[in-house]
């Protein structure tokens, strides 16, 4: 199980990676940072950075500023 | 008269003056978030600010942001530095009047205690929160998200993990036009959670917590 913003779950599977994980959750904003377990993972490694079981997942969306 | 330090930080909080002094933040952007988050940091007692910003002040930045109609034309980063000494004389500042590019992060900001993130492009604030981390993995960065429109108070919250803490509504977009309150809202989240981070890490002793 895997847990994103405090909030959402989703099971777990060996080799799931932040891609995956992310396409699972059908987030619709583009722009978004994600943290797996308080580790930023820079959006070049989403697709080869693997997402532990039990895992706690943070995505922020990132909205224009002032 | 010019008031000293001694004379402007009287009414602060007991235990945050001297943390604060020895402090580095660093600003990137000092518009509508930057510029007002600065004003805050710098009246809290923050001693040094690293300031980059590579545009100048026009008009249309009156409505939100730290500057005023004799700015208008000038570089914001020295415009801003201006303000700052007229609250306080003695803070350090290091004004950047440049685009900052990621690969200067690890140079412009390596005396940094910690990051105000106060840039207005969303994909600019990706780029830079993953150059941060990189650079600095163990400080923290202060990011805003989500600032426009009119009240909507509720929403702008926060939320942390890990080394960043990302404050806004995170959804707002700014073809709904921006306004000073709710700009400012944010930008003094940013600088509040700045100086909670600075004072917490740096305290060691139970009279010094926030």
């Amino acid at each position: 199980m895997v847990t994103i913003n405090n909030r959402d779950h989703v099971d777990w599977r060996e080799g799931m990676t932040v891609r995956e994980l992310l396409d699972k959750l059908r987030y619709t904003y583009v722009l978004i940072t994600v943290t797996v377990n308080g580790v930023l993972v820079a959006e070049e490694d989403y697709a080869t950075h693997l997402v532990p079981d039990r895992a706690e997942v943070t995505v922020f969306h990132l909205a224009h500023g002032g | 008269m010019t008031a000293s330090g001694t004379e402007i930080f009287a009414r602060n909080v007991p235990g945050s003056t001297e943390i604060l002094r020895g402090s580095t933040v660093a600003l990137a952007g000092c518009g509508g978030l930057g510029s007002n988050a600065a004003v805050a940091l710098v009246r809290a007692g923050v001693g040094s600010l690293i300031l980059v910003d590579h545009d100048v002040v026009e008009a249309s930045n009156l409505n939100r942001q730290h500057f005023f109609q004799g700015d208008i034309g000038r570089g914001k980063v020295d415009a801003l530095a201006g303000h700052l000494r007229a609250i306080n004389p003695e803070v350090r500042l290091e004004p950047w009047k440049l685009t900052l590019t990621p690969d200067d992060v690890p140079r412009l900001f390596a005396r940094a205690d910690l990051l105000i993130e106060a840039f207005d492009r969303a994909d600019s604030k990706r780029w830079l929160i993953e150059a941060w981390c990189r650079a600095f993995p163990e400080r923290k960065v202060i990011c805003a998200s989500g600032v426009s429109g009119l009240g909507k108070t509720e929403p702008i919250g926060v939320r942390r993990a890990g080394n960043i803490i990302l404050c806004g509504d995170e959804a707002s977009d700014p073809s709904q036009g921006l306004c000073a309150a709710r700009v400012g809202i944010v930008a003094n989240m940013e600088a509040n959670l700045a100086i909670e981070v600075l004072v917490t890490e740096k305290s060691h002793g139970d009279d010094q917590q926030p």
